[in-house]
């Protein structure tokens, strides 16, 4: 299958650029951004203040398995309707820092769009850190599947 | 002071980057491989120690010489490890254009 969304980071810099095409018209694809109950579909999360213009700023909320509360927040820079957004994102009480995001939404042709993200991190080291976590977290999973199975049947 | 080693240490370096590529060509002696470089010849004996304990190359010995070659399997594992950022990234670009093409729909 074709990969859609596609991931660049380059040895030894600070970034990140994905790139996904979207089958939908440029305007849903940046509604899908600034609308609370969009985002609030999407992306799983409560959104607790969302002012989609220049100087506004954002705060999400989602509640894992557990029901600890975690929140995002971030500052928007600029946001201009069907063509980018700039802001800021910070994980709370997480040790990523603050990222800094460029949008960049363009239109294909009636019915398709595509999004541009560069992510820039305060440091290569942070970044590559973000970028393992996956990795990383897909490793512990791994074994913790193990383990539960190593349990149940020794249990 | 032995610091434990992983792939991704290995890749840090631009010199050791400088070094896969060549040898991804074709598998060569370490006098071949300095060389290409103005370093001296203990430091890219280092890199291809690094190289060789992180298990990107592979030493083949042929007479007097070690030959060097890169080992795939382990290249993989670095190709890979952006996978599943990816993973997460394309799942919830899906989930967005299921959520609009939902409205889309009920609008028209």
């Amino acid at each position: 299958m074709e990969q859609k969304t596609k991931i660049h980071a380059e040895d030894g810099q600070q970034e990140i650029l994905i790139t996904r095409e979207f089958d939908l018209p440029l305007e849903l694809l940046f509604k899908a951004y600034v609308e609370t109950e969009f985002v609030e579909q999407w992306m799983g999360t409560r959104v607790i203040k969302l002012e989609a213009k220049k100087h506004g700023s954002y705060r999400f909320e989602t509640t894992d398995p557990k029901g600890n509360k975690h929140g995002f927040n971030g500052v928007i820079h600029d946001c201009i309707p069907n063509q980018r957004i700039i802001r800021t994102f910070e994980m709370e009480g997480s040790p990523f820092g603050i990222q800094l995001e460029f949008y960049e939404f363009d239109e294909l042709s009636k019915e398709t769009s595509r999004l541009r993200m560069r992510v820039l991190y305060e440091s290569v080291a942070q970044r590559d850190q973000l970028l393992k976590l996956p990795f990383t977290q897909g490793i512990n999973m791994a074994h913790n599947r193990i383990q539960d199975i190593m349990h149940r049947r020794s249990g | 002071m032995n610091l434990r080693r992983d792939v991704f240490q290995a890749i840090a370096d631009p010199t050791r980057r400088a070094i896969l590529l060549l040898v991804a060509a074709q598998s060569m002696s370490a006098g071949a491989i300095a060389a290409n470089f103005d370093s001296a010849r203990p430091t890219i004996s280092k890199h291809l120690q690094i190289l060789t304990e992180c298990q990107l190359l592979a030493q083949e010995q042929e007479g007097r010489e070690v030959y060097y070659s890169i080992n795939a399997k382990k290249m993989k594992e670095v190709a890979d490890f952006i996978e599943p950022f990816r993973m997460i990234w394309e799942q919830r670009f899906n989930k967005l254009e299921a959520v609009m093409k939902k409205y889309q729909s009920k609008k028209s």
